[in-house]
């Protein structure tokens, strides 16, 4: 990995794009203090990454979902958090009170004694969760969660992450759902092995092409199109009764778009913005990288 | 270091213990069956066969066969060991349990402990009733009872702990460097031909394992051993490694 850059805010929800081997996994991995970095700096929560000092604070802080849930499948549901609760330094009645919060959240407190090996992926993937949660990190470091997963175990995870959003604490996504990011993050970055984009949802869309109004008219109108051109400039083009605008503020600009295309005689028969998708912009960005 | 953070991960590894049974039978019943089977043999030869033992005999092949306790010192550790850090690759659960915050050494010691304790007091119980039985079935031929002694007391409360402590060591080393619980259990039992080779040595009376001295001898060597396997494994265990190097 090389030239990546990049922040997150307390309480936001981040997410980190990008296709297999682009270096997700090795860069959860060095926040999380498992490997070490070659060169540069980061720093999680304020403390450096890679200082020994400052190691066990940071982990200490975050908790992990791995790719691989890895549990201890001969245990119990219950006695797979247990485990993680000592190690993270909780209390006896600390570790019950956490251990029944976090498994009733997720639905699993009819099941803590139940040996997680007999869970399916769904059920495992959120006792992953509970278990990165046991210690309630200021920071969640998530990789791939709903990979592997069938539909509807993967919109329970994701709902589960929008409460989560809601409770402001630090998430970092690691993925390539893009519909998840879209679903859940607030920003994203997109990675492949350098970092290639960064910012909101809206402005990672925005990079390629950008977004436009689109107004269909009833039929085919000349005039219509002058009128346009002339209030909004020549950003207009046309294809049969389709316009599309260029404008700069697409969103805010689509009654003012209606409005003048009705003043000049023109019958609206869609008007809405459309434009590049986070897809675009990622596929276009990994595709000229490679 | 702390030692407290080291036995959460040697009590989480009892607990994965206890649920397998290969472990199980595998760390208990060699040593009660060999605690039984060799005194067992001593009577038969005794009554059984038509010949006998004489005394002199009696004092070569006691503490020979005492020292079977070493070469199962080197042998069941390895189930313990090998489950203890292949099992963690195999399951995945190595990465979740590095991302807290515990360091290293303390999974090293805590893993190191879960590994030493089963087999240990396997061996120590065992060997309590192994000395039991021949000390009632060779009373009447030594008129004394030959247990215990102070060497074997050297035997099991310095060679025995030093040969565990050996073969675990050896055993975390060989799973690093393979995937398959069997493979290095395969593997992590090479350790007991030297223990075995010094064990038919003493049958044939070429070592005196009846002797203080001899035992001494032999500890230092093991201790030397496990000072250099305790670098090696030092070395070799780091998260680094573990999460981007091992197999």
């Amino acid at each position: 990995m090389d030239g990546v850059t990049l922040n997150v805010a307390e309480g936001e929800v981040f997410g980190f794009l990008g296709p297999n081997g682009a270096g997700k996994t090795t860069t959860v991995r060095m926040l999380c203090c498992l490997i070490s970095k070659t060169s540069g700096e980061a720093r999680v929560g304020g403390y450096e990454v890679g200082n020994d000092g400052d190691s066990l604070k940071i982990r200490q802080m975050i908790g992990l979902v791995p790719d691989n849930v890895g549990l201890y499948e001969s245990l119990s549901a219950y006695r797979n958090l247990d485990i993680y609760g000592r190690l993270y330094g909780m209390t006896d009645a600390a570790r019950r009170e956490s251990i029944q919060r976090t498994l009733t959240m997720l639905g699993l407190w009819e099941k803590r004694d139940v040996a997680a090996g007999t869970f399916s992926k769904g059920m495992k993937q959120k006792l992953a969760i509970a278990r990165a949660l046991i210690h309630d990190p200021q920071v969640l470091i998530m990789d791939e969660p709903t990979a592997n997963l069938d539909p509807e175990s993967a919109k329970t995870v994701r709902d589960f992450i929008l409460d989560l959003k809601k409770e402001k604490r630090t998430i970092f996504l690691n993925t390539h759902n893009l519909d998840e990011v879209t679903r859940i993050c607030d920003r994203a970055a997109i990675l492949n092995t350098r970092l290639m984009a960064t910012g909101t949802l809206g402005e990672l869309e925005g990079l390629v092409g950008g977004r436009k109004v689109v107004v269909v008219l009833a039929r085919e109108d000349a005039a219509v199109r002058s009128a346009l051109e002339k209030k909004f400039g020549q950003g207009v083009a046309s294809d049969g009764p389709k316009l599309t605008l260029a404008v700069s503020d697409p969103d805010g600009q689509v009654p003012d778009i209606v409005d003048a295309v009705v003043r000049a005689g023109g019958r609206v028969r869609y008007a809405g913005v459309e434009g590049s998708t986070l897809e675009d912009t990622y596929l276009k960005l990994v595709r000229r990288d490679t | 270091m702390r030692l407290s953070q080291a036995w959460i991960v040697a009590s989480k590894d009892f607990a994965t213990f206890t649920k397998k049974k290969n472990i199980i039978y595998s760390t208990f019943v060699l040593p009660f069956v060999v605690s039984i089977g060799l005194p067992g043999v001593i009577w038969y030869a005794m009554h059984k066969s038509g010949g006998s033992i004489s005394p002199p005999e009696l004092t070569i092949l006691l503490p020979a066969l005492t020292f079977f306790f070493m070469v199962i010192a080197g042998l069941i550790p390895t189930t313990i060991a090998s489950y203890s850090m292949v099992g963690e690759k195999v399951e995945k659960s190595i990465e979740p349990l590095l991302a807290t915050p515990t360091t290293d050494g303390e999974v090293l010691l805590g893993k190191g402990v879960a590994a030493f304790l089963p087999p240990m007091g396997a061996i120590l119980a065992a060997s309590g009733v192994y000395m039991f039985l021949m000390d009632v079935f060779t009373h009447g031929v030594l008129g004394t009872y030959y247990f215990p002694n102070w060497n074997d007391a050297v035997l099991l409360f310095l060679m025995v702990p030093l040969a565990v402590v050996m073969s675990v060591e050896w055993n975390v080393f060989v799973s690093s460097r393979v995937s398959d619980v069997r493979i290095s259990q395969q593997v992590g039992m090479l350790l007991v031909l030297p223990l075995g080779g010094t064990y038919v040595a003493g049958e044939l009376g070429i070592v005196p394992l009846g002797d203080v001295n001899t035992s001494l001898y032999i500890a230092g060597i093991l201790a030397v051993i496990d000072l250099l396997l305790l670098y090696v494994v030092r070395v070799t265990f780091q998260r680094d490694a573990i999460l981007t190097k091992w197999k």
